[in-house]
């Protein structure tokens, strides 16, 4: 076994760290109003997670998982993207990003 | 392969046909693109899982995936040939209204035929994202604007779900490809972390599916989007995500638990129950058959439980509820046309005005409540039999309950049609409304009548 960082830190540092980024990420979904705080939590999700994936990639000495967060990486961007667009139209319609004023569908 | 590399470039197509000003020809040319290649689709029917090496194993061709396939491309040409009406007021951006559902049927096809996660993934990505745009796609309409909002927002906190779940499960087995998983995953010493993962990819697409728990974000959805991206939504983004969940655990487990199978019956009665309750009480058509859809997705959720055969019960399943949901939101498209909103008062009388519409609408909702001849009926009956055989008694009984409590809420909107007095004059129907609804219902009762055409196609 080839002695890198990774034996010395131990994989379920790894796991730990990411999962509290991960929760985060979705308290910060959960709970702010501000539509842009929430695109953010919704960037530490992805990129906790894009962590992680670095991590086992070099845990199982394989690149498939480093590819993969460029594959992510690339998805997430095209995701705010269009959630940029959509919140600038809200925000032309109502004058506010507060997700609260978002109300008119009620049943 | 060639379905998805065809369905992209026809996409390209729609993209380039605005800079050459061939807007006009822009419905008829993608619609023959998609039935040549719905022609290929079908002509890969003889080669069975046969992996195409030359994409680095990343997709597979199989009899689930082609068929699943062709169910998505035939809804998404009577999709296609209602925009033509619908996005009249806007021809500017019409050409970009069809290359996105064009691409959005590229992700569905990816999500049916991948053999890698990464595929998966992207599938679900590009069919997402396709969605919140069209969700938004009314730009000075609040209600559009706040329906693509909330789906965006919930779409993209369940991909963030599922990708944390397939990282999971790249963790304890170091593979991407679900055979090298499926192949693991019998083998003892797997670490915890595997069935977290397979949970959280789970939880993601029940998000997508809009079962019982994760359901709540369907009903503001799909009353504020546009509606026919309401009948994208309900009818191929829901199959779609079906299938996937289905190819999912049956290619990435083995046997499901003990614990997993009730925690799918306890979803499945869930989603019955509360997509049943609610629709009771709704006013507005779309925000009905969204809860409908609610509950259709506990109905297809308890194909999960004979996971190894429900294959054609779930396709057959899913094309009888696509095709009347399709019928279903051509004449609704076409009676709340210049209405403010989809209320029920606007559905009165149309059986007087307008009976060939009221006709379809009604066959439509006999067929997703399960009324005989129809192939909801078959559907169900196929789908209640197959999880009786399994031992599931409970959800079945469960199961009937709410498919009587289902009539309920149908006629309401039946009794509307045909007993009260309608106030509008009778109205000009646009002629491709007219095609699809009766097209679609004729293949809903044909598949009716003939169960085996689409049963005996997976065995």
């Amino acid at each position: 076994m080839i002695e890198n960082i990774l034996n010395i830190i131990g994989i379920e540092n790894y796991i730990f760290l990411t999962v509290l980024l991960f929760c985060i990420g979705v308290f910060g979904v959960l709970y702010r109003r501000n539509a842009i705080i929430v695109f953010m939590s919704i960037e530490i999700m992805l990129n906790a997670v894009n962590l992680l994936f670095v991590a086992f990639s070099t845990y199982h000495q394989d690149a498939e998982g480093q590819v993969f967060v460029f594959f992510s990486m690339a998805v997430a961007a095209a995701e705010v993207a269009v959630g940029l667009a959509i919140l600038v139209s809200v925000f032309r319609n109502l004058g506010s990003i507060d997700i609260d004023n978002l109300k008119n569908l009620k049943g | 392969m060639q379905v998805l590399i065809t369905i992209v470039s026809l996409g390209v197509f729609c993209l380039l046909a605005e800079i050459f000003n061939l807007r006009k020809l822009l419905v008829p040319v993608t619609v023959i693109g998609l039935l040549g290649v719905l022609g290929i689709s079908l002509n890969l029917w003889s080669i069975d899982s046969s992996i195409d090496t030359n994409y680095l194993n990343m997709m597979a061709t199989t009899k689930f995936s082609s068929a699943f396939s062709s169910l998505f491309i035939v809804l998404t040409i009577f999709i296609l040939l209602m925009s033509d009406d619908f996005y009249k007021d806007i021809p500017t951006k019409f050409s970009d209204f069809i290359a996105i559902k064009i691409f959005l049927l590229a992700g569905a096809v990816a999500m049916v035929s991948f053999t890698n996660l990464a595929m998966f993934f992207l599938g679900i990505e590009v069919l997402s994202i396709s969605l919140y745009i069209l969700a938004a796609s009314r730009r000075l309409d609040i209600k559009s604007n706040e329906a693509g909002m909330k789906y965006f927002l919930m779409g993209s906190f369940a991909s963030g779900i599922i990708l944390f779940g397939i990282c999971l499960v790249y963790g304890a087995t170091g593979y991407f490809n679900l055979e090298e998983i499926y192949a693991l995953s019998e083998g003892v010493g797997m670490p915890v972390w595997f069935p977290i993962g397979v949970t959280l990819i789970v939880i993601g697409m029940l998000f997508k599916i809009a079962a019982a728990p994760f359901h709540f974000w369907a009903p503001d959805v799909y009353e504020g989007s546009p509606a026919l991206t309401t009948a994208v939504m309900s009818t191929l983004a829901k199959v779609v995500a079906m299938a996937t969940l289905y190819k999912l655990l049956s290619g990435m487990t083995v046997a499901l638990g003990y614990k997993v199978e009730l925690l799918i019956v306890i979803i499945s009665i869930l989603s019955m129950t509360i997509g049943n309750i609610m629709a009771l009480r709704q006013k507005n058509v779309k925000r009905m058959l969204a809860f409908s859809g609610i509950s259709h997705a506990g109905f297809m959720l308890m194909s999960l439980l004979t996971l190894s055969t429900a294959a054609s019960t779930l396709l057959y399943y899913t094309a009888a509820y696509a095709l009347a949901g399709i019928a279903a939101f051509a004449v609704i498209i076409m009676v709340t046309k210049n209405k403010e909103n989809e209320n029920i008062e606007n559905f009165n009388g149309i059986g007087k005005t307008n009976p060939l519409m009221a006709a379809i609408l009604t066959a439509s909702l006999l067929s997703m409540a399960g009324i005989p001849i129809f192939s909801g009926f078959f559907a169900k009956f196929m789908l209640f039999s197959d999880t009786v055989k399994a031992g599931f008694l409970i959800v079945v009984i469960a199961g009937v309950i709410n498919s009587i409590i289902s009539v309920g809420y149908y006629f309401k909107l039946i009794l509307a049609m045909y007993t009260k007095e309608s106030n509008e004059e009778k109205v000009a129907i646009p002629f491709a409304y007219t095609i699809v609804a009766i097209v679609a219902i004729v293949l809903n009762i044909v598949i009716g009548i003939y169960p085996s055409l689409l049963t005996d196609l997976l065995q």
